[in-house]
């Protein structure tokens, strides 16, 4: 086991070079001059613009300031952001957690209906509810999210009037962050009202994020359980009398679900691409939002430490995956 | 080749007629399984319809698409109280037809499909072949660069891309072709590796076949059926990609007709007028939709496992 996780971490040094090379070429060859939006003046002197320039460290050969920026990594400093004159690293670590409410909220919302739904399509092969299953995930697997939050803004914001528009709670409400997490903050603070009002902002936009991993964990678990159905075992212990929901939680489920994990933890790049686009549309504070506007704005050092940062979350997901699907399945730690 | 004589071109010409009769028969074959998945012959239907549509739009489209009418604007569709009949699906904020603008934005999505696949799969292919065939340093370091492609999430990637390489429909396919183009390579050299020590590509090195021969000629026809069904699946991706970056301003510019950029300019209105935001949407909804059947339909057809099934 050891080896293979060594194997697997040596597997991602390379990637993770590649990575902040990346991140550091990229914000190089966008387009403007680092000065001019730094100093917040158009035109600046030649002086003015040396000493900016100086001062971020961009008057340095390019090899220089590339390992400049990776010795920032190790101690944690990924520069400062040019509007906000803060640190990246405590941008995104303020910020992370509205992302992270919102993700987890939406693969939880993914697993719990698209695994149920998926096994009972399979159990019930060809049937009315299958076809209606895979026909809704058909249509959630090809939904562009951008129009599905608004279409659902329409009618539960604007008709039915049940839901706010945007943002994380209402104004009413002020309380201290102690996690982040609206949802426990706001349970914390005591405040009459204050959950509901953060459950209210939660909903729409979970929905919106859950709906391409939902049909795709759905499918999977589908196809991953009609696959299992029809192995020897299942037909063995289907044989020797078991009842058919013994056969399929006990038997069937178990094996299905190993492909189904890495299904999940491939959903991580997915829901964080689109968290951009959700919480755009629902300006919901978080890093999606400000990777997007701090890429219009040519946010230079937001827009490395930002690409780094969400690459760095999706690769150790995908480790964490890996060894997962190591644990549960032997074949694949001995290949 | 003047020295061959007749008894060996006629056999050429049978070679030949056989295999242009198997090819027949494997494309009948091909049409029975596909046709059995009705999802699919529906999508493909579809999808047909909406080729028409683009190519036609110029003609039957009752608008031209950039026509502003001072007189009707955010006109409601025609069932509608306050819709006109000459606006059947109603106008948008600035009096244009929203029925023939998505007529022309037809054409936009199925060029970005077409672009965007044609570029990734072909540069995919190439670079997998290369990586599958050559092995060693040079697969190691073609995989890992593909690692860092994918370690990126796919819109985030394309956005700073677009940002770099400016704001636009033609930078915005580019960067889409890239970062899907991943998937091309990682499925080309699964199958190049696993039919590299087969016997028959054996038996064509043997025979003297080079490498550039061996690649294309030998390896790769046996190859597309993987292929085939992830370009269909990042067809439709590249139509949703395209339209989420010109929903968030990146892709195509104002006034062109593009699914997205319709949305984005539909955007402030979706409180006051339903319409100018739903039709757009739908469009790209039912465009995916198809195209997805009909990468089902192909998976069904082309995956011999299920075939004996």
């Amino acid at each position: 086991m050891l080896r293979f996780l060594l194997g697997r971490l040596g597997l991602l040094i390379p990637t993770f070079i590649g990575v902040t090379f990346v991140a550091f070429t990229f914000i190089r060859l966008l387009p403007g001059d680092p000065a001019e939006l730094l100093a917040g003046e158009r035109g600046i002197s030649p002086e003015r613009k040396a000493e900016v320039m100086k001062q971020l460290g961009f008057d340095k050969p390019y090899w220089q300031q590339y390992l400049d920026y990776i010795l920032g990594i190790f101690q944690g400093d990924l520069g400062t952001s040019f509007s906000s004159k803060k640190p990246v690293l405590d941008e995104f670590m303020t910020l992370f957690p509205a992302t992270a409410e919102l993700a987890l909220c939406a693969i939880i919302l993914a697993v719990c209906i698209g695994i149920p739904a998926g096994i009972f399509a399979a159990v019930k092969r060809g049937s009315i509810a299958d076809q209606a299953i895979m026909g809704t995930a058909l249509v959630g697997y090809s939904m562009p999210i951008f129009w599905w939050g608004l279409l659902l803004i329409i009618l539960f914001s604007g008709v039915l009037q049940w839901t706010p528009v945007s943002g994380r709670i209402s104004l009413l409400y002020f309380f201290p962050q102690v996690t982040g997490f609206m949802l426990i903050d706001s349970l914390l603070s005591g405040e009459k009202g204050a959950f509901l009002s953060a459950v209210r902002h939660l909903i729409l936009p979970s929905i919106v994020l859950a709906t391409i991993p939902l049909a795709v964990i759905a499918r999977q678990t589908r196809s991953a359980m009609l696959e299992v159905l029809g192995e020897d075992y299942v037909r063995t212990a289907r044989a020797k009398g078991l009842a058919p929901r013994s056969v399929i939680g006990l038997h069937a489920l178990r094996n299905a679900l190993i492909p189904v994990v890495t299904t999940i933890g491939l959903q991580v790049g997915v829901l964080l691409g689109g968290a951009i686009l959700t919480e755009t549309i629902f300006s919901w504070p978080g890093i999606g939002k400000w990777l997007f506007d701090s890429i219009s704005r040519r946010d230079y050092f937001v827009v490395q430490g930002g690409l780094l940062l969400i690459a760095g979350i999706v690769m150790l997901v995908n480790l964490i995956v890996d060894v997962l699907y190591g644990l549960i399945n032997p074949r694949i730690r001995h290949n | 080749m003047t020295n061959t004589s007749p008894a060996s071109s006629a056999d050429a010409d049978k070679v030949q007629a056989a295999s242009r009769s198997a090819t027949w028969a494997n494309l009948a074959e091909f049409w029975y399984y596909f046709s059995r998945n009705k999802g699919a012959v529906i999508g493909l239907i579809i999808f047909i319809a909406l080729v028409a549509i683009a190519v036609l739009s110029p003609w039957i489209s009752p608008h031209d698409p950039d026509m502003q009418y001072r007189d009707s604007f955010l006109v409601p569709p025609f069932w509608e109280e306050g819709g006109k009949s000459t606006f059947i699906l109603g106008t948008d904020a600035v009096g244009r037809d929203i029925l023939s603008r998505l007529m022309h934005g037809a054409a936009y999505s199925l060029w970005i499909g077409v672009i965007v696949v044609s570029i990734s799969l072909s540069v995919g292919i190439v670079t997998g072949l290369i990586a599958g065939y050559a092995g060693g340093a040079v697969d190691t370091f073609i995989m890992r660069l593909m690692d860092i492609i994918l370690a990126f999430p796919a819109l985030l990637l394309a956005l700073v891309l677009v940002a770099i390489l400016g704001p636009g429909l033609t930078n915005a396919m580019i960067a889409i072709a890239l970062v899907l183009q991943p998937h091309f390579v990682r499925l080309t050299r699964a199958a190049v590796l696993s039919e590299r020590s087969r016997d028959y590509v054996v038996a064509a090195r043997l025979a003297g076949s080079g490498h550039i021969r061996l690649m294309f000629k030998t390896i790769l026809p046996n190859c597309l059926a993987p292929l085939i069904v992830q370009a269909t699946l990042s067809f439709s991706n590249a139509i949703l990609d395209a339209a989420a970056l010109g929903f968030l301003g990146m892709g195509a510019q104002p006034p062109a007709s593009e699914w997205g950029t319709m949305l984005a300019e539909a955007r402030e209105f979706i409180l006051s007028a339903w319409w100018v935001v739903t039709f757009p949407g739908l469009a790209i909804l039912i465009t995916v939709i198809a195209i997805n059947l009909v990468g089902d339909g192909l998976r069904d057809a082309l995956d011999p496992k299920l075939k004996r099934s």
